[in-house]
Order: structure tokens, then sequence, then C-alpha cells
């Protein structure tokens, strides 16, 4: 089947490895290396091409292949012949199941190149890992069944490649031995093809005909498809250019992840270079601060290096002592990267938990991390139509454009242009699970016109002046459990002893404050966080602040606790069981629940989070209100 | 014309953006040092992620008082050399009932290994520990993140692993859990010889052909280190020209005959036999196809 006046790379490498071995090392230690994913429907031969690959670059062993040749008879899916698929799919239980469910990494080596694959799954629910996959991919190979030509799922794959920036995209018609290895077939595909890639801004791709159980056009020219005078799948590989000698070309930019500091003598700045190149002498620029100074050396274990590029480890000293610690950026003096804390950005949703707009997620980019949340979608991604669709949240799998706000200023670029620093990921606050991946398009004007203004009086001297600590008291339990009737003898007890009090009650902010808001999650957050920002400043007024709200979710209460300083926010914890609460019923709030009348009501069909350490609990059940409120006074003057 | 970086110099690039990650990041790390040339690579990594700062962690050897004498022997001397704090950790239960590969099987690796790893990270508190496995020693690793999350209890959930996206780590943690990294997963046996070929990193003699006194038991060919090694009436050692392609426990770790006395000669070797790395284990056999992914789920590296 190969084509006999080409040879066989694989057959060269074996020779020189047994006859010069010192040959063999350099060719090896020269190579280059090339990050790809492969994508494709469930029987598209994902793991067989894969497989061969290995197989083909004698990555395989001996042993491993007499474990390959006795499964493939239990419980291969290709008769008494070798089911390469078997080599790649990993854990036991898919073993079983026959399917791939998450990204798996293969590794094998030409004679110009080492190769990593990102195994993806095919399936509609693996988005998530099909983008996983891509973020370090330098090349797509999309796999389509030369039987089944263009499918929902290999546009699917196509738009995830196209946003994740994947620039080389390699359409691999498959199982061509199938179809009689007809042209009229591979040429059909590409047609089809072709017009719909154009359609969502892919402009060129490489279409090869292949088979990867037979071995056509993988690593030799096959004599069945003499039609076809384009490159084999590996020569391409081999060829194609990666990702980090673009980004070597573009202007100098290094998240600082560590301050080095041996002793008193040397100070330099570690990080992996992301785009550029430094050399001693070149003047740089710190961000967000804007200083600037001078490189005198780049430091590495094997002595000083005379310049550095994009994609190496390294770690650089100033000609002056600047400010510059982990999250700052260093950048080329003249181009620096810019600044903002509000963005549109494109959002992967990762997680079984959707999307709760308006709660505060940590976003990590680069070496910044910052408290950012994320207005509701402009629109979601339909990734089978390509169609636009209105929606309030992001689901697992789903795509959409969003606005989002950080905390601190950012240094960023646009995706398109740096993917270290337009590339983030969102992780919950209690969970610590990464529950979204982001691409940033822009930053808002308006953020960048709006700047802190720096008040002369500071937040101790107002303290000082009314002889207390400032502090927050948050209440929270269900409707009914006696919050506002403790809250207010807290209230009266702390006036009686001269302290400055201020209460926040939950019916009273949403006569005002708070009366564009209703009760869906979404709105019941945002009451929260106003809320929040609202305490916030009056403990920088010096005050104590009361609130009395039902706050059901534990991630509002701990983005609040986040926003005070530590030390000044006690949550109080009114713990009446529902039964108790429902029994009281002070409001009939909850008789008209039970009857359907009130929609989202807590305890009823909203749940109640709660605390799992309050710095002040209230049985009710066994204590009264009056001794609850000298219970709380004492603890938050006990220790001041 | 711009430089365009080699495999292994984007290999440790990632591997020393890895380190410098976990230690912004974890609050106590440590090094998991077994001696074996994957942990000369790491530690070798270590200090240049750092230097000229010393690595700002410990290393820690989980010992099971079975390995090599030529083992330790290396191990006091690169603690010595890298200036950093050597902790040596072993099961005192283990110790205590006299566990020992000859007579207990798989519990020696399980009461030594697993238990006595669990211990070490109990007692010190470490809340991320550096490890030098590879995706492609094993099927199940293939799919292993670089930072692998354990719950308070050292298990791995294979389901309840967080995305790994770009060069991006989430090295959040709730109280009591801890995250096992992997700075050279991306690396082959392959890379890791080249590597210390090319920069000189010191391993243990044991890599190199020599002759050595050994018995053969199930097909294995072992070496008699010490004189804990039960002979059979009237059995004398071999002497033979062996080298060791993995190191562990001496009496579980099968040499193979070899003459190669160089690097290049050793990656030759191993670029031509035909039986993968971990064949000279005992371990990953004990429970069929799926032995490396169940010792995981119970705490194994």
């Amino acid at each position: 089947m190969a084509d006999a006046t080409t040879t066989d790379p694989v057959y060269v490498t074996e020779t020189l490895i047994a006859e010069d071995i010192d040959a063999y090392l350099d060719q090896h230690q020269h190579k280059t290396m090339l990050r790809f994913i492969t994508c494709g429907s469930v029987d598209d031969g994902k793991s067989t091409l894969i497989g061969r690959l290995l197989y083909d670059s004698k990555m395989i062993f001996e042993d491993q292949l007499a474990a390959l040749e006795s499964d493939s008879k239990k419980v291969g899916t290709q008769g008494q012949e070798i089911d390469f698929a078997l080599l790649v799919d990993g854990l036991a239980a898919e073993r079983e199941q026959g399917i791939t469910i998450d990204v798996a990494y293969r590794f094998f080596n030409t004679e110009k190149r080492k190769f990593i694959v990102a195994d993806c799954p095919g399936h509609e629910q693996y988005t998530r890992n099909m983008v996983t996959g891509a973020s370090t991919a330098d090349l797509a190979v999309i796999l389509i069944d030369a039987r089944k030509g263009v499918l929902v799922q290999t546009r699917r794959h196509s738009y995830l490649c196209r946003l994740i920036g994947i620039r080389n995209i390699v359409l691999a018609v498959n199982k061509m031995d199938l179809v009689d290895y007809d042209q009229s077939v591979f040429d059909g595909i590409v047609a089809d093809y072709t017009a719909f890639a154009a359609s969502i801004g892919i402009d060129s791709f490489t279409a090869m005909p292949i088979s990867g159980f037979k071995g056509d056009n993988i690593t030799t020219r096959s004599a069945n498809t003499p039609w076809y005078s384009g490159p084999t799948l590996v020569d391409h590989l081999e060829t194609v250019e990666v990702n980090s000698a673009r980004d070597a070309e573009k202007p100098f930019r290094l998240p600082v992840q560590w301050v080095n500091r041996p002793n008193l003598d040397f100070r330099g700045f570690s990080g992996l270079i992301a785009t550029g190149s430094v050399k001693p002498g070149d003047a740089v620029r710190v961000l967000p601060s804007g200083k600037t100074s001078t490189v005198t050396s780049v430091v590495t274990l094997d002595g000083n290096l005379d310049e550095a590029v994009a994609g190496q480890s390294v770690t650089l000293c100033f000609a002056n002592e600047i400010d510059c610690s982990r999250g700052n950026v260093i950048s080329a003096a003249d181009a620096p990267p810019e600044v903002a804390d509000q963005f549109e950005a494109t959002l992967v949703w990762l997680n079984e938990e959707a999307l709760h707009v308006g709660r505060a997620y940590w976003l990590k980019l680069a070496t910044q991390t910052v408290s950012a949340t994320v207005q509701q979608p402009k629109y979601a991604v339909n990734v089978n139509t390509m169609e636009h669709v209105a929606v309030k949240t992001l689901e697992l799998n789903a795509i959409g454009v969003a606005e989002l706000a950080t905390d601190k200023p950012l240094v960023f670029e646009a995706y398109a242009d740096n993917r270290t620093l337009g590339g983030f990921i969102l992780v919950d606050k209690l969970t610590n699970a990464t529950v979204a991946a982001g691409m940033l398009h822009f930053s808002l004007r308006r953020a960048q016109n709006v700047h802190w203004q720096a008040l002369d009086i500071s937040r101790e001297s107002r303290a000082g002046l009314k002889n207390q600590a400032p502090a927050v008291l948050w209440f929270t339990g269900l409707s009914g459990s006696g919050k506002s009737t403790i809250a207010n003898l807290v209230e009266k007890q702390l006036f009686r002893m001269n302290r400055h009090t201020f209460l926040l009650d939950g019916d009273n902010v949403r006569h005002g404050l708070n009366r564009d808001l209703g009760f869906t999650e979404a709105d019941r957050i945002e009451n929260i966080r106003r809320v929040g920002e609202v305490a916030r400043l009056m403990v920088d007024a010096g005050l104590i602040v009361i609130t009395a709200f039902i706050s059901p979710f534990r991630a509002e209460r701990e983005m609040v606790r986040s926003l005070i300083p530590e030390g000044e926010f006690f949550e109080v914890f009114i713990d009446t069981p529902l039964a108790v609460a429902e029994e009281r019923d002070v409001k009939g709030l909850y008789k008209k629940a039970r009857a359907g009348n009130l929609k989202n009501f807590t305890g009823i069909d909203s749940p109640y989070e709660a605390p799992a350490n309050p710095e002040i609990r209230i049985d009710t059940t066994t204590t009264t209100p009056e001794e609850a409120a000298r219970l709380i006074v004492d603890a938050l003057l006990g220790d001041r | 014309m711009i430089k365009t970086l080699t495999h292994l110099e984007r290999l440790e690039a990632e591997a020393i953006h890895i380190m410098r990650e976990v230690v912004a990041e974890a609050e106590y790390p440590v090094m998991l040092y077994s001696v074996g040339k994957d942990s000369a690579v790491m530690l070798h990594l270590a200090r240049k992620a750092f230097y000229p700062s010393p690595p700002p962690f410990p290393l820690l050897h989980v010992d099971t008082t079975w390995k090599f004498q030529e083992m330790y022997k290396l191990r006091d001397q690169m603690a010595r050399e890298s200036g950093m704090e050597l902790l040596v950790y072993q099961n005192a239960e283990a110790a205590e009932r006299g566990i020992n590969p000859f007579d207990h099987g798989p519990l020696h690796t399980d009461m030594w290994k697993t238990e006595g790893l669990k211990q070490a990270l109990d007692k010190y508190g470490f809340d991320a520990a550096f490890g030098g496995a590879r995706r492609d020693e094993e099927k199940s690793r293939a799919k292993e993140r670089i930072f692998s999350f354990r719950t308070a209890s050292h298990g791995w959930d294979p389901k309840n692993q967080r995305p790994e996206l770009w060069n991006l780590y989430n090295a959040r943690k709730n109280k009591g859990e801890s995250i096992r990294v992997f700075p050279i997963s991306n690396w082959t046996e392959l890379d890791v010889w080249q590597y210390i070929h090319l920069n000189n990193v010191p391993i243990v003699p044991l890599y190199f052909a020599d002759e050595r006194p050994t018995v053969e038991r199930d097909g294995m060919l072992l070496m008699v280190d010490d004189d804990r090694f039960p002979l059979a009436p009237g059995e004398v050692p071999v002497m033979r020209s062996i080298r060791f392609r993995t190191l562990g426990c001496y009496p579980l770790t099968g040499a193979v005959e070899s003459t190669a006395k160089t690097l290049p000669a050793i990656i030759q070797e191993t670029l031509l036999t035909t039986t993968s790395e971990r064949q000279g284990r005992a371990i990953d056999k004990d429970a069929g196809g799926a032995g490396m992914e169940v010792k995981k789920q119970q705490g194994y590296f």
C-alpha cells in the first residue's frame, strides 16, 4: 500500500538509534514541539487514528502490543484485527462503555518534532473537554467519516476551535477505505466544509483523505489515492508553524509569578515570557503602576542570557528598585498593555452549577487573581447552528457573551492578540471549582473614567472620633425567625451605651434603594450585594451597622464578608427551625406561600443555606429575644 | 530571526512555571523525592526555577527501609548540595510489624508507601506535594491533571477533577484538602533521559550497567543488595552485568542484563528495547488491567 519511492521515516529513525545514537540524540535535542487536538464524533475513528500514530512512531512497546492483541480479541470492535482504539481509551469505566469521557494526552516523536496530542471526546455534553484540550493546542485535526460527511458535530468542533483561536485546521476525511478511495466523495466533503468554514471565519484549512485503520496518508503517501497530491498527515504536522514562533514577534510581556529575594543584594522577578523577547538594556514598564526601569540581567542557573524569548521561564533584574510583585506585568516600555476593570468577554461554562448573575467569583488571568461579577449574558451561542439565543444565565457547556466587572484593575489584552493576557478562568469562592473559562474582547470605556477618589480623612480617624470600633452585625435566618425583633433590641442596647449605630432592615430597604428588585435568585443576589456595599460605606464612616435580611445564600454572605475589613464582620445566625417560624407566621407570608400565592419564598420553594461557621448563633427555641440581644452585644464588645 | 525553542526547552519552561505557581499560591508545599531519575530531574528543575534562591520547600522521602543502598547515599548527597531540608518518613506501624516485601507481598507497598505517604502529609500538614509522575507512564495517567486534587482523606476522584485551560492552574482549596502537582506530566521517558544527559543531572549509579550479585525470582532478575535477602539453601548469588530501568524497593525491582555504561548507551538501549518502563515493577499487575487506577483512588501517588 505504501508508495515505494518514499522512505519510511520510522525506519530511518530506528536505524539511526541502532547505528549512531549520538547523531540520533543530537537530532532529538533539536526537535521542536507541536501540540494538537483531535476532534470528531463518536465513531469517526479518533482513538484509532491516535493509536495508529503511536504505533507507526514506535511508541508502543511489545508488552503493550501483546496486551493490545489479546484485548482486541476480547473487547475489540475490529474482529480479529488489532483495535488501535484500545491503546488510548484509558480509565476502566470508559473502557467498558467504549467512549472517551475526558481529555487524554498522548506523546509521540518523529524525526523533526515531538508531538503532544489532546484526545477530545465528541459528545455534545463534553464541550468542556474540547475547550480544555484546545486551549493549549497549536493545531486541530477535525475528523470526518467519509461515509457521513459534514455533520452537526463537525460544525460544533470547528466553531469551538475557532473560538479558542486555533489557526491551523486539518480536515481529515477518515475511513476512505470504506468508500473505495473515491475522489468525488472527498471533493464533495471538502466543498461542503469550505462553505461552512468561511461562514464562521475559518479562512484556510488543509484537507486530506486518510484511513487511520489502514494507514493511508498517515506517515506515507498512499497508492490508493493517486489523485491526492497534498502532504501526508505527519508531513503536515512536522512542518506547520507553532504558536510560540508567532508569539515571539509580539511586544514583550512577562506576568510576574514570584519575587526572588535570596538576600539583600539580589532582587529578581520570575515568570514565563508570554510574548516578545527581552535582553539586558531593554527599557521596561511595570503594569498597573506604570513605573519604568531598565533590565540589567536575565538570570538563569546556567548563567545570564543575552536574550530570552516567548515561552522561556526566566528571572529579570532591574537597574533601580521599583515596586513590582506577583500579578504585575512587565512589558516593553513603549508598548504597554491596557489596564481596566470592566470588560466584555466570551464565557464557556464548565460547571454543573449554572452562572449566578451578580455573584462574585474569583477571576484568574495570568498571575492576577481578582474578584469579579458577571452581568446577565447578552446572548448565548447555539453551537450547532451558531445562532445567538437570549438567555438569563449560562448552564454547563453553554457559550455566551457577557459584561463583567472586577474589584481591582486588571492588566490585559484582547484574547485574539494574546492568549495569556486575554484568557481567564472563574473560580467558585465556596467550592473552589473552576466554573468557567473566558476570553476577553475589550474593556468598557466607562470604567476608565471613574477613578477612586483618595480621601484625606481616613476610616480610622472617623472611627476614632466616635470612640468605637466599626463592625457589621449581619443577621441571617428564615422569615419569621426573629431577626428584626432581636436586631432592634441590639441597636437599642448599643445606643444606650453611646455607640453610633445604624439598622438596615430588609423590608425597609426594599421600599427605597432596592425597590426595583424582585425575589428571583438573581434579584436576591443583587439585593444583598447592594446592602453589602452600603454596609461597607457605613463601616468606613465608623458606624456599627446592623442588618436584618434573610440572605439565604452562603455565597452572597461570603461576598459581603470579603467586602468588609477582617475582624469587622459578624455573621449572626438566628437559628429557628422552619416549623417554628411557619407556626409563628407573624406576617402571614408562609400561609400565602403554601397556598401558592407567593413564589420563591425561602424555606418553601427557595432554599435557605444555613451558615457553617457563624461568629454568633442564636437558638430562638431556647433563648428569649432579650437574652439573645445581650449575648450578641457581649460577643461584639467583649473583646474590644 | 527569532529563536524557536526546542521541545526540551519548552518542557523545562513549563515545569518551572508550574513550580513557581505552586510556591506563590500554596501555603506549605513539599517535593516528594524518591531518588529515581524522575525525582532527579524534578530536583534539578526546582533548583533552576528559584535560582539564586534555594528551592523554598523541603524534600520528603517516604522511606520503606528497603531501597537500594546507593539510593540512600545519593539522597543525602543531593539534599546537602541543594541546600534543601530533607524529611525522611517511615511508617512506624509498618516498622513495628516488620512488614517486608518477602513475606507480605502487596501489603508491603500499601503500608510503607501508600499509608506512609498519607501519614507524612498529615503529620507535616503539607497542602501541595510535587510528584514526578508522567502521563506517558501508564494508561490511567494519560488523563491526570497537572494539579490533581485530593480530599481531606487523600482520595482521588477521577470525576471530580478541575478542567485545566491554557497554563492557568486553580490552586484554591478548602481546609484539609491538598493538591498533588506533576510538573513533568508532559515529558516522556526519552525526554527525561535526554534532559539528564544534556544537563549532567546526577543519578543513582544503578542506572548504569555493572557487575552486581543477582538471583532469579519468578522470572525477575533481583539484586542482592544486603544480607536481608533470603537465599534458598545452597543458593549463591551470581555476578551479572545488569542495570535498572526504574528504582524502587530492591526486592521488588527487576534488573535487565546490560552492558550500557554511558547515558547515550542507556538511551539507545531504552529506545530499542521491547518492554515498557513499568514492566519491571510488580505493582501495576495487582488488580488486572486497572492496577494503577485502583492504587490512585486509594491515595498512592
